[in-house]
C-alpha cells in the first residue's frame, strides 16, 4: 500500500495499468488530455506501447487491433471525441473485442465548454452507436474510486468480452486527492476466455450455444485462425457467417446473445451503494461527483428529521431497475441531483413506473456543482 | 547517431519456392474457401487479386498462422475471411487504424490491410496518410477499381476524371487521386503499382512489399467491368484486362519519376491513361515499431519496477 497524491485522471491510468493494460492509444482533448500524457510516460516504463494517433477513430481502431491480439488495450476521450468514437465503439462491442473507454465528461453539446466538467452522456453511453449494441458504463464518485473501479472495468471487459465505459467528469479528472494505492501484484488480474482445443479443432470466436455464453477467443498469432469481425457472426455452433451468409436466425442470436451475455451476469456487474435507505422516505439517486452533495444533504436531511437516503449508483449500464426498487420500498419520493437536464430522472422513472412514488430532478448544466442545499430545498418541496 | 543513413541488415535469402505450384495446392495451404459460395462477381479481379496475394505468402514463405490481415467494408472484405491468417474485419476505412495497433501491440506478425479504393482512400484517408508517416511496418494493398462497387458503383477519389459512375452520370468531375503519388508523398518506403492483368509481376510487388521493412503500399488495378466498365465502354472482363494490358508501362526506371504518376483521364473526347507498373519508389527509413522499442527500452532502465504502485 503506498499513499500518493494522484490527479484524478492518473489515478485511471494507474488503474489500467494495475489492471495490466499494456496498449493505449491517444488523441489529445480536454478534459481527458492528461491520461494519454500519464500513458505516454507510464507505457513504455511498464513494458507496454503508447501511441497517438490521427483522430479518435484512429484511437479505437489501433486499440481495438492490439486487443485482437491479446494485448490488454484502453483509450479515453471526451465531449466530442466521444462522439466521433461511437462509430469504433459499436463495431468493437459487436465483435467482442474486450477494450476500456474512459469519458471524463466535459460539459455542453458540440464543442461545448471543455475546460467544464457535466454528466451529460449517460444516454449516450448506451444508445450512442448504431443498431441495438448494449452497454456497460462503470461512473466513480472519487479519485480513489477512479482507480479502483477502473481495474474493475479492465477486468469485466476481459471477462465479458465487451467494451467497458468508464463515465469520468471533468470535475473528477482533474481534481487531485491522496488515494491509498493498493500493490499491483496483489490485485486480482482476470484475462478473456481462451480456447481449450488445438487449432484443428477450433471452430471461431463467436463460437457460441446460449444466449448467456461468453465464447472463447483465440489472440492473432498464437497458432490459431482467429477472426474478429464486426458483421455480427456469432451462431450456434461457430463457424465464419461473413463467408457463408448471415441467416435472420444468426442475426437475431448475435444480437440477442450480446445484451443477454451482460444481463445474465448482472448481479456481479451492478455495483452501487446504498446509504440509509431502509427505512426512507425520501432516496437520492445519484451518480459521479453529485452523488457525493447528495450524500451531504442525506446527512443535513436526517439532522433535521428527515428520513433520506441515498442510492448512489456505480454501474449505470446495464440500469440496474431492482436496486432502485429495492432501495425505494418505503420511499415516498426520490430526487435525482445530476449535472443534465433529466437523464437519469427518465431511467429511474422507467424503474419505478406504477410504483406512486413521486421523482424530481436538481438539474444544472452551468457546471456548478450541486449543493446539498439545493437538493435540501428539492426534499422540503417534494415532501410537503 | 543518424538513424537515417543506418545501412539495413541483410536480409536472409530467399527460400527457394516453386511458382508454379498449382493453385489448389496453395489454396490447401493457404486458404479456407467454402465449396458452394463465392461472393465475388464473375470475371471479377479480386479473384485474380487474392490468388496474387496466396502466392505472394508462399513466395515470402510467411506462416500463415502469424500473418494478420485488415479491412472494412467493400467488395473486397470478404477476402480477408478465405486465408487461413488472422484477420480483423472492422468499420468501413479504419483497416490501416487495426494494423498500427496490431503491429505495434505484436511486432512478430506479418500486418497487411486489404483495402479497396474507396475505403483506403476516401473514408480511411487519414489513417492511410499517417501510417505511412509513421514508417510502421506494415504492407497496405490498395485494390482500385475506380468505383465504390459494393454499393452499386458510384464514384471513388480514383475515378478517372470524365468517366461515367452512378453519381457522376455526366462524367466524374473531379479530379481524381493518384494513390501512389499520395502514399509516396505521406511518407511510404516503398510503393509499387501493378494490375490484375499482370499476375506474376503483381505477385512479386506484393512479395517485395511484405519483404520490406517499413511501411509498404501496393497498388492494384483491379477491374469492376460490371459496374465501372459497362458505364464506360468495356462491358466484359476481358476489355478490362486489354484496357490494363495495352496501357501499361512495366519498367519504370525509363520514366522520369515526376511523369509516373498523372490524373487519369477518361471520357469520349479525351482519353489519359497510362499506367507505370512497377516498385515506383524505395528509401530506407527508421522503421516505427523498431524505433519504439529503444524508447521503450530507455524508459524501463530508467524506472526499473516501476510498474509497482
Amino acid at each position: 500500500m503506498t499513499k500518493r497524491l494522484l490527479l484524478g485522471n492518473d489515478a485511471f491510468c494507474e488503474g489500467l495499468i494495475a489492471a495490466g493494460v499494456r496498449f493505449y492509444a491517444g488523441y489529445p482533448i480536454t478534459p481527458a488530455t492528461e491520461i494519454a500524457e500519464a500513458m505516454s510516460r507510464r507505457m513504455p516504463e511498464v513494458g507496454g506501447t503508447y501511441v497517438q494517433m490521427e483522430d479518435e477513430l484512429g484511437s479505437m481502431g489501433a486499440i481495438m487491433g492490439a486487443s485482437a491480439t491479446g494485448v490488454k488495450s484502453a483509450t479515453a476521450s471526451a465531449g466530442p471525441g466521444m462522439a466521433l468514437m461511437q462509430n469504433e465503439l459499436g463495431q468493437a462491442i459487436v465483435a467482442e473485442i474486450p477494450l476500456v473507454v474512459i469519458n471524463v465528461q466535459r460539459a455542453g453539446p458540440g464543442i461545448g465548454n471543455a475546460t467544464r466538467s457535466g454528466q451529460m452522456e449517460v444516454m449516450q453511453a448506451r444508445y450512442g452507436a448504431n443498431g441495438e449494441v448494449p452497454a456497460l458504463a462503470l461512473a466513480p464518485s472519487t479519485v480513489e474510486e477512479a482507480f479502483s473501479l477502473t481495474v474493475k472495468a479492465v477486468n469485466l471487459s476481459e471477462k465479458l468480452r465487451t467494451v467497458v465505459i468508464v463515465l469520468g467528469e471533468g470535475m473528477l479528472g482533474l481534481q487531485r486527492a491522496v488515494v491509498d494505492l493498493p500493490d499491483y501484484d496483489k490485485i486480482e488480474v482476470l484475462d478473456r476466455p481462451h480456447p481449450d482445443v488445438p487449432p484443428g479443432e477450433f471452430l471461431g470466436n463467436y463460437n457460441a450455444n446460449e444466449l448467456s455464453d461468453v465464447p472463447p477467443i483465440a489472440d492473432f498469432g498464437s497458432g490459431y485462425k482467429s477472426i474478429v469481425s464486426s458483421v455480427g457472426i456469432s451462431r450456434r455452433g461457430g463457424g465464419d457467417i461473413s463467408v457463408l451468409g448471415l441467416s435472420e436466425d444468426d442475426q437475431d442470436f448475435t444480437i440477442r446473445r450480446l445484451h443477454q451475455k451482460l444481463l445474465d451476469r448482472k448481479k456481479e456487474i451492478t455495483l452501487f451503494e446504498d446509504l440509509m435507505t431502509d427505512d426512507a422516505e425520501v432516496v437520492y439517486i445519484a451518480f459521479g461527483t453529485q452523488a457525493l452533495s447528495a450524500i451531504g444533504a442525506m446527512h443535513e436531511a436526517r439532522a433535521r428529521g428527515i428520513k433520506a437516503g441515498v442510492l448512489r449508483l456505480i454501474t449505470i449500464w446495464p440500469f440496474p431497475d431492482e436496486v432502485v426498487r429495492g432501495c425505494c420500498k418505503r420511499a415516498r419520493a426520490v430526487v435525482v441531483p445530476e449535472m443534465n437536464l433529466g437523464q437519469l430522472r427518465l431511467l429511474v422513472g422507467n424503474a419505478l413506473a406504477n410504483t406512486g412514488i413521486k421523482i424530481v430532478g436538481v438539474n444544472r448544466v452551468d457546471s456548478v456543482t450541486i449543493t446539498p442545499a439545493q437538493i435540501l430545498n428539492k426534499t422540503t418541496e417534494v415532501l410537503s | 547517431m543518424n538513424l537515417h543513413n543506418e545501412i539495413p541488415a541483410a536480409r536472409p535469402a530467399r527460400k527457394k519456392t516453386d511458382l508454379q505450384r498449382p493453385l489448389d495446392e496453395l489454396v490447401e495451404m493457404y486458404a479456407n474457401i467454402p465449396a458452394r459460395q463465392f461472393r465475388y462477381c464473375p470475371g471479377c479481379g479480386l479473384g485474380m487479386a487474392q490468388s496474387a496475394i496466396m502466392r505472394a505468402f508462399h513466395r515470402v514463405g510467411v506462416d500463415i498462422t502469424k500473418v494478420a490481415t485488415a479491412g472494412g467494408s467493400g467488395c473486397y472484405s470478404v477476402m480477408g475471411h478465405y486465408y487461413k491468417s488472422n484477420h480483423i474485419h472492422g468499420s468501413h476505412g479504419r483497416g490501416c487504424a487495426y494494423a498500427v495497433g496490431m503491429k505495434l501491440a505484436r511486432p512478430e506478425l506479418t500486418v497487411l490491410t486489404l483495402q479497396g479504393d474507396g475505403d483506403l482512400l476516401a473514408i480511411g484517408g487519414n489513417h492511410f496518410i499517417h501510417a505511412a508517416r509513421r514508417n510502421i511496418d506494415i504492407t497496405v494493398i490498395c485494390f482500385n477499381n475506380y468505383n465504390f462497387g459494393d454499393t452499386g458503383g458510384q464514384f471513388a477519389p480514383t475515378t478517372p476524371l470524365g468517366s461515367k459512375t452512378e453519381t457522376s452520370t455526366q462524367g466524374m468531375p473531379e479530379p481524381a487521386f493518384d494513390a501512389c503519388k499520395l502514399a509516396i508523398g505521406a511518407g511510404a518506403s516503398f510503393v509499387a503499382r501493378s494490375t490484375v492483368a499482370h499476375p506474376a509481376h503483381l505477385t512479386k510487388m506484393i512479395a517485395d512489399a511484405i519483404e520490406w521493412k517499413g511501411f509498404a503500399f501496393v497498388e492494384v488495378l483491379q477491374h469492376c467491368h460490371v459496374l465501372w466498365g459497362r458505364r464506360n465502354g468495356m462491358p466484359e472482363a476481358m476489355d478490362m484486362m486489354r484496357f490494363y494490358k495495352d496501357n501499361s508501362v512495366l519498367n519504370p526506371s525509363s520514366i522520369p519519376e515526376d511523369e509516373r504518376f498523372d490524373i487519369p483521364i477518361y471520357n469520349e473526347d479525351e482519353k489519359n491513361v497510362k499506367f507505370v507498373l512497377g516498385a515506383l519508389h524505395k528509401e530506407q527509413r527508421p522503421e516505427f515499431t523498431e524505433e519504439y522499442a529503444k524508447l521503450r527500452a530507455k524508459a524501463m532502465a530508467k524506472a526499473p519496477g516501476k510498474v509497482k504502485s
